[in-house]
C-alpha cells in the first residue's frame, strides 16, 4: 500500500541570532550595513529578551536528514524530549515553515491544529468567531454553517454563543476553540500538544472525537509529551531525538524505548550549562543541580517514601534576581505528579537581590511509586513581574526503590496508579450493618 | 514492570481496531490515494508562480478577516461606522478653511469643498489601506506561526477593510454632489476602474511595506511619516494645474496623480487627461506584479523571522 505521507532526507536549519540564510539582494545588502548597527545598538538595549542570548552560536539542525513514511489510516505518535525537533516537523508538514533540504509528498488535504484558538478574536462572539476560525483552518462557510450546531453542542456553549469571547471563561473559551478544530475534515490531521489544555473530562471527549477521525480513515499525526495519551490514541510512534531519527514502530515498542533511553542516567548531581533539555528561549543561568536523601548524601535513587532534596546552583550575568525556583515532578510516562513552586508554598529565605547562589527545594515523603522519575526545573526572578527565566525539561532524573512503607511486606505495584497513599482500613461488625440498613428500610416503609 | 508493557487503563480495543495492518483497502468512502502527490514541500524554490489558484480557494478568509477588520474596528464604540464618516468629512471642513480661504488655493473653477474631496476620499483610502496592510502581517503573526494559507491573504483583507471605509465615505460625496447641483454624466462610469486602479495601487504598494515590516520593524516607523509627506506630493488640497509645466512630469510619476485627477473630471464631467491615467496605469501594474513576486519569494521565511 502506497503511504499518505513520505518523508525524505528533511532538514530544517536555523541560524541563531541571525536570519536564516538564503536569498539576499544587492538593496538588502545595502540595508543590512544601516541595520546592521541599528540591530546591535538594539540587542544591548534588549538585553532581557531571550532571542539574543545565542548570538554567539552559530546555527541549530532543528532536523536532520528525517526519512520516513506514514499509512493511510496510521495514527502517529511523536515523541522526543524539549527539542528534539517535534514541533519544527508538524510545522513543516503544515506549511507554515520551510526545510532547508529534502522532500515531503502530502497525498491528501492536511488540516493542522497547532495551537487552540488560533485566529479567535476576543471582540467578537462564540458565533463569529466559529466562522473566523472555521475559515483561518481552511474550512468553507458552506461547511461551518452546516456544522455549527454541531460545533456549539460539542462545546457545550449554546447560551454564550453571542456573547463575546472576552467574557468566557478559560475553560469555555478552550471547549469552543477546541471544538472548531474538531470539526474539521482533512485526510491528514496535524495535532500539536493541545490536548494539555482543558479539563479532564473534556480531554477525553478530544481524544475520542480524534479516535473517530481516525476510525474514518484518515490520518493522525499528534505530537505530545505525555505517553498515557499517545498510548491511547496512536498505533505507531516515531522518536526523535536531536532532530534526528531514532526509531518508528509500534506505540508500545517504541515508548518503552524511549522511556528507557531518553532520560538522562540517574546520578546525584547534573551539569545544566550545555543541558539538552533546555527551553528555547531561556537565559542558561541554572548551571547544577544536585538531588540529596534524607541524610544529606548526594544520591540518584531514594525509597518509597524517603524524602528527597533538590537543590539548584545559579549565576546569573546580566545582573542580580531574587531566585524564585520551580520544581515539576514527572514519572517516566511524562505525567506531571505535582508541581511546587517558591511561590506557591512560601517561605523564600531570600531578601535582597543575588547574581549567584543555590536555591533549594526540600520534598518531605512523596509518595512516590517505585520506578524512574525526572523534574522539570524553572528560575525566576521573583522580584516584580515573576519572570521565568531559565527552564529545563528532564533536568534531572531519580529512581524510586521498593520498600515496605506499609510495614506488611508488600509494595504496591505501579499499575495504573500515579502514587501510593497511605489508608487505614477498618471493619464494623456485620450485625451492626444490617440492622442499620433494616432500620433505614423501617424508616422509609 | 513498566506501562508500557502492562498497561491496562489505556489499552483501548477501538484504537486497535485502526491499526494499518488491518486497515486492508482503506475506509469506505474515501476515494483511494492519488498516484500524485497534492502537496510537495521542499526548499529553495526561489522563483514561485503567484498561485492565483489557491488564492482563490481561500476567498472565504480573504471575506472573513476583511469582516473581522471592518467589525472589530467599531466594537464598543458609541458612534460605530459614523466614524468612517465624521473623519473625512471633518478634514474636508478644516482643508477648506485652511487652504480654500485663508490660503485661497485654486481649484480650476470647482467647489473648494468638493473640489477637495474628491480629492480626499481617494488618498484617505490609500493612506489607511497602505498604513493597515502594512502592518497587517505582523499584527497577525499569532496566525502565520500556527496556521498555513496564502499570506497574501493577510495584507490584501487588510486593504479590503479599507474599502469598505471608502463605500462609507463614499455616501458623503453623493450628497455633497446633489448639495452643489452636480449632474449625473457618462463620465461617473470612469470612476470604477478607477475605484479599481487605486485598490490595485494599495494592494501593491501595502503589501510591499507588509513583508519588509516582517524583517524590518522600521518600516512602521518610517511609513507613517512617508505618507504624510506623500500627500504633498499628491495634489489632493490643490489641482495638478497648480504645478508648473516643466515639472509635471515628475508629478506624474506618482500614481495617485492620474487616479485622483481622474475622480474630479469624472465627478465634474470634464475632460480626462488620458496621457497621466495610462501612465498610472501602466506604473501601477508594474508596481503590484513586482509586489506579488517579491511577497511570494519572502512568504516561506515569515515564520522564522516574525
Amino acid at each position: 500500500m502506497r503511504p499518505i505521507i513520505t518523508v525524505q532526507d528533511l532538514s530544517k536549519r536555523y541560524k541563531l541570532g541571525q536570519r536564516e540564510v538564503g536569498y539576499q539582494t544587492l538593496r538588502e545588502v545595502l540595508v543590512k550595513a544601516v541595520s546592521g548597527s541599528i540591530e546591535g545598538v538594539r540587542s544591548r538595549l534588549n538585553r532581557r529578551y531571550p532571542q539574543n542570548f545565542a548570538d554567539e552560536e552559530s546555527e541549530l539542525w532543528a532536523l536532520r536528514d528525517l526519512t520516513f513514511e506514514v499509512q493511510r489510516g496510521e495514527v502517529l505518535g511523536i515523541i522526543g524530549r524539549n527539542g528534539a525537533g517535534k514541533s519544527t516537523l508538524l510545522k513543516i508538514l503544515s506549511r507554515i515553515t520551510e526545510p532547508s533540504s529534502g522532500r515531503v509528498e502530502l497525498y491528501g488535504r492536511v488540516g493542522s491544529l497547532l495551537e487552540v484558538g488560533t485566529g479567535f478574536h476576543p471582540e467578537l462572539t462564540g458565533r463569529e468567531n466559529i466562522f473566523l476560525s472555521g475559515a483561518i483552518l481552511g474550512m468553507r462557510r458552506k461547511e461551518i454553517a452546516r456544522k455549527l450546531d454541531e460545533i456549539v453542542a460539542f462545546a457545550e456553549v449554546s447560551r454564550f454563543i453571542d456573547t463575546p469571547v472576552k467574557r468566557y471563561s478559560s475553560g469555555m473559551f478552550v471547549r469552543l476553540a477546541f471544538a472548531v478544530a474538531a470539526h474539521l475534515e482533512p485526510e491528514i490531521l496535524l495535532v500539536d500538544e493541545v490536548l494539555a489544555v482543558g479539563d479532564q473530562a473534556f480531554q477525553k471527549r478530544c481524544l475520542g472525537k480524534m479516535g473517530d477521525v481516525a476510525s474514518e480513515g484518515r490520518t493522525v499525526v499528534f505530537v505530545s509529551h505525555n505517553m498515557a495519551s499517545i498510548e491511547a490514541l496512536c498505533n505507531t510512534c516515531l522518536f526523535l531525538s536531536e532532530g534526528q531519527f531514532v526509531a518508528k514502530g509500534q506505540t508500545h515498542e517504541v515508548v518503552s524505548r524511549y522511556m528507557t533511553t531518553d532520560l538522562p542516567p540517574e546520578s546525584a548531581s547534573v551539569s545544566l550549562s550545555a543541558h539538552s533539555g533546555r527551553r528555547r528561549g531561556s537565559r542558561p543561568m541554572m548551571n547544577m543541580v544536585t538531588l540529596r536523601d534524607d541524610t544529606g548524601t548526594p544520591t540518584g535513587a531514594i525509597r518509597m517514601g524517603s524524602s528527597l532534596s533538590v537543590a539548584v546552583s545559579f549565576a546569573c550575568d546580566a545582573g542580580p534576581i531574587l531566585p524564585g525556583l520551580g520544581v515539576v515532578l514527572k514519572n517516566a510516562h511524562g505525567v506531571a505528579i505535582f508541581t511546587v513552586t517558591e511561590g506557591l508554598v512560601g517561605g523564600n529565605s531570600v531578601e535582597n537581590r543575588v547574581a549567584s547562589g543555590i536555591v533549594s527545594c526540600a520534598l518531605d515523603n512523596p509518595p512516590l511509586l517505585p520506578g524512574r522519575y525526572s523534574f522539570d526545573l524553572y528560575l525566576g526572578d521573583t522580584s516584580g513581574a515573576r519572570d521565568v527565566l531559565d527552564v529545563v525539561s528532564d533536568a534531572i532524573s531519580f529512581e524510586v526503590q521498593a520498600a515496605d512503607v506499609f510495614g506488611t511486606g508488600q509494595v504496591p505495584a505501579p499499575h495504573n496508579s500515579l502514587i501510593y497513599w497511605p489508608a487505614r482500613f477498618a471493619f464494623t461488625n456485620g450485625a451492626t450493618q444490617r440492622d442499620e440498613v433494616e432500620h433505614g428500610r423501617l424508616n422509609r416503609g | 514492570m513498566t506501562f508500557a508493557e502492562n498497561p491496562p487503563a489505556f489499552e483501548e480495543p477501538t484504537v486497535n481496531d485502526y491499526r494499518p495492518s488491518s486497515q486492508g483497502g482503506g475506509a469506505p468512502g474515501h476515494s483511494e490515494i492519488p498516484q500524485r502527490p497534492l502537496v510537495v514541500i521542499k526548499s529553495g524554490r526561489r522563483w514561485t508562480s503567484l498561485n492565483l489558484r489557491e488564492l482563490w480557494a481561500h476567498r472565504d478568509l480573504f471575506y472573513f478577516l476583511i469582516w473581522r477588520d471592518v467589525k472589530v474596528r467599531y466594537k464598543q464604540t458609541v458612534l460605530g461606522v459614523m466614524w468612517a464618516i465624521l473623519q473625512p468629512l471633518l478634514t474636508m471642513m478644516i482643508f477648506t478653511f485652511l487652504f480654500g480661504h485663508l490660503a485661497r488655493v485654486p481649484s480650476d473653477g470647482m467647489p473648494y469643498p468638493i473640489f477637495v474631496f474628491a480629492g480626499l476620499l481617494p488618498w484617505n483610502f490609500f493612506a489607511a489601506a497602505v498604513d493597515n496592510s502594512s502592518n497587517s502581517l505582523v499584527g497577525n503573526s499569532a496566525l502565520i506561526t500556527k496556521v498555513y494559507f496564502p499570506r497574501l491573504v493577510i495584507p490584501s483583507a487588510a486593504v479590503g477593510a479599507a474599502l469598505v471605509d471608502f463605500g462609507i465615505a463614499f455616501v458623503i460625496l453623493f450628497f455633497m454632489g446633489v448639495h452643489y447641483n452636480i449632474g449625473l454624466s457618462v463620465g461617473m462610469l470612469m470612476l470604477i476602474p478607477l475605484i479599481v486602479q487605486m485598490t490595485l495601487f494599495a494592494v501593491g504598494i501595502g503589501i510591499r511595506m507588509s513583508a519588509l515590516n516582517v524583517k524590518y520593524r522600521d518600516v512602521r516607523h518610517a511609513l507613517p511619516f512617508l505618507i504624510n509627506v506623500w500627500m504633498y506630493a499628491t495634489p489632493v488640497i490643490y489641482p495638478v494645474s497648480f504645478i508648473p509645466d516643466r515639472l509635471r512630469w515628475i508629478l506624474v510619476l506618482n500614481p495617485l496623480v492620474g487616479i485622483i485627477e481622474g475622480f474630479r473630471s469624472a465627478i465634474f464631467n470634464r475632460p480626462f487627461v488620458w496621457s497621466h491615467l495610462v501612465t498610472s496605469f501602466v506604473i501601477v501594474i508594474a508596481v503590484l506584479l513586482y509586489s506579488l513576486y517579491s511577497f511570494r519569494s519572502m512568504e516561506k521565511s515569515f515564520a522564522d523571522i516574525i
